[in-house]
């Protein structure tokens, strides 16, 4: 294992778009006081604690994916966005993806 | 990420995880729970707007002004507020003074908690469970490894910030910086100084 460490060259903030934009996404509700940040911790330490319970998390996109596992836990349970919702808007994503020619913006058809 | 590789009728798909998240922005949009907007700022105050640079401000000002360290000491939290540097999530932050005699290091054991406000978005070690694991349980091994390393008198405390209280670490001043300004002192202050994890530069 190794921790290495310049920060003469800085790291991207966010590794990935979607790091970025499931944080913004958690933020966002949390000042909307759909939850509170204390909750969040100890929803998201919880979460943390069973991935790394068969192996270490390395703190970058796997971090991420148990930020995101909590998020859509939460809203299950409060029903802001129930798994069946969740699964048929990724679908429409996906199929939305691969029917944009490359290069172009990506839009969901109008709902 | 890049990509221009003409073999590709479509457009690139996105991991699942990121069609998952886009998943639940459309519904949470949908439904008038979140707005887009909102979260592009929020995406652009992190990425732009705040990072070490603004603990590296807080730091240099202790330097500098002995009646300012002594209030950060005493309750940084409304101090850092009036600097503009307010936390979003409603956090205290505790500000942990290095000396000859103790060294401080920051971890967070359960999640991440970091003062996001002062130092931004944790850097991936921060993060990872190796990190969180060994700074509690052999703290000088892990400053070896940052290539710290520190006189067998100073002793090591490490403070576990949770979700209500984030610390960081007041660094040393460096000797030879007798009469800089903030500014150059600020120049001084790494990001992980402020985590305990480094030192301050040197003036060159």
């Amino acid at each position: 294992m190794s921790l290495p460490v310049e920060d003469t060259a800085p790291e991207p903030v966010f590794e990935q778009p979607w790091h970025a934009q499931v944080f913004a996404l958690t933020v966002a509700l949390n000042e909307a006081g759909r939850f509170g940040w204390e909750d969040w911790a100890r929803r998201f330490s919880e979460t943390l604690k069973r991935n790394g319970a068969g192996r270490d998390l390395n703190g970058g996109d796997d971090y991420f994916r148990a930020w995101l596992q909590t998020l859509e836990m939460i809203l299950a349970e409060d029903g802001a966005a129930a798994p069946v919702e969740v699964a048929a808007l990724r679908e429409a994503w996906e199929a939305a993806y691969l029917a944009t020619p490359h290069g172009q913006p990506v839009h969901l058809p109008e709902a | 990420m890049p990509h221009d590789d003409d073999d590709h009728p479509h457009a690139l798909l996105p991991p699942d995880p990121a069609l998952r998240v886009k998943a639940l922005e459309t519904i949470l949009v949908r439904k008038g729970l979140v707005d887009p907007a909102a979260l592009d700022e929020i995406i652009d105050t992190y990425e732009n707007r705040i990072g070490p640079r603004n603990g590296a401000r807080v730091v240099a000002r202790a330097w500098a002004d002995p009646e300012f360290k002594a209030a950060l000491l005493a309750d940084a939290t409304p101090l850092i507020a009036d600097l503009g540097f307010y936390g979003r999530q409603g956090e205290h932050v505790v500000v942990v003074e290095n000396t000859p005699a103790q060294h401080n290091m920051v971890v967070c054991t359960l999640c991440s908690c970091y003062p996001w406000p002062l130092l931004g978005i944790p850097p991936g070690w921060y993060k990872s469970d190796a990190y969180r694991a060994r700074a509690v349980r052999e703290p000088r091994k892990v400053l070896a490894e940052f290539g710290v390393t520190l006189p067998p008198e100073t002793s090591v405390r490490v403070w576990d910030s949770t979700a209500e209280v984030r610390y960081l670490v007041l660094p040393m001043r460096p000797g030879g910086t007798e009469g800089m300004g903030e500014d150059d002192l600020a120049a001084l202050v790494t990001r992980d100084s402020m985590i305990g994890t480094g030192l301050p530069g040197v003036p060159s």
